[in-house]
């Protein structure tokens, strides 16, 4: 579509709604959020930035295919679920905490690793399915 | 009164009449440009109930859901539209 309105919106969200969809990881355990709403917001940041400029330039942006998001995000969840058994012996997907707070994470733990790694997993199934869509039509 | 009553008794009916007077709009609407432009309001109502939802129960992260739903509001809009047109060719 050619359109200079949403070329211009989209160059300038894009950025933005990323950094929202980290803000909205990262504050996932207290409050609403957390990796599915992430993951789901910055796939609409690509989403937005495919039909504004086509999908080939947002290829070029991703660089590497979408669909390989998918294996990375699940290894970090399942070795956050299992790192208690390795490291400490309790069962698995124990929640381990580092006692000290993190100046703007917060309390940091491998909860957090899960939720990248659910985040990781949503933007790559999304994109895949978005791209494969638009491909065929 | 107070603004908690204000909102709960006379904004929040007004909200939700006019996101029913829309939605009768969506089901009837002759075109199919006119479904959407009924659906792209329906949104707006919607962010305007989130933020007043927010404002009553006091709970200030509701209108981050707000704002992110009207960051994006536009794109089902543009994606509607821009299906319409893929179609217009291709027929």
């Amino acid at each position: 579509m050619k359109s200079l309105i949403l070329k211009t919106v989209s160059t300038t969200l894009l950025p933005l709604l990323i950094l929202f969809s980290v803000f909205v990881l990262l504050r996932g355990h207290y409050l609403p959020g957390g990796g599915f709403i992430g993951g789901l917001i910055a796939a609409i940041a690509f989403i937005l930035h495919a039909f504004a400029n086509g999908l080939d330039q947002t290829r070029k942006l991703i660089r590497i295919h979408p669909g390989f998001l998918i294996p990375v995000g699940l290894a970090i969840a399942i070795l956050s679920a299992l790192a208690p058994v390795i490291f400490t012996g309790d069962p698995a997907m124990t929640g381990l905490w580092y006692e000290k707070d993190i100046a703007i994470l917060g309390k940091i733990g491998s909860a957090l690793f899960f939720d990248t790694g659910v985040y990781l997993v949503v933007i790559g199934v999304c994109l895949t399915i978005i791209f494969t869509i638009s491909e065929s039509v | 009164m107070n603004i908690d009553d204000f909102l709960a008794y006379i904004i929040m009916p007004i909200l939700s009449t006019s996101s029913l007077l829309v939605f009768i709009r969506f089901l009837m609407g002759p075109s199919l440009s006119d479904r959407v432009v009924a659906l792209d309001l329906l949104i707006t109502i919607g962010i305007a109930i989130i933020a007043v939802y927010s404002i009553i129960s006091h709970r200030p992260s509701f209108l981050d859901i707000a704002m992110i739903f009207a960051l994006i509001a536009f794109l089902s809009t543009v994606a509607f539209s821009y299906y319409l047109e893929k179609r217009k060719r291709n027929e």
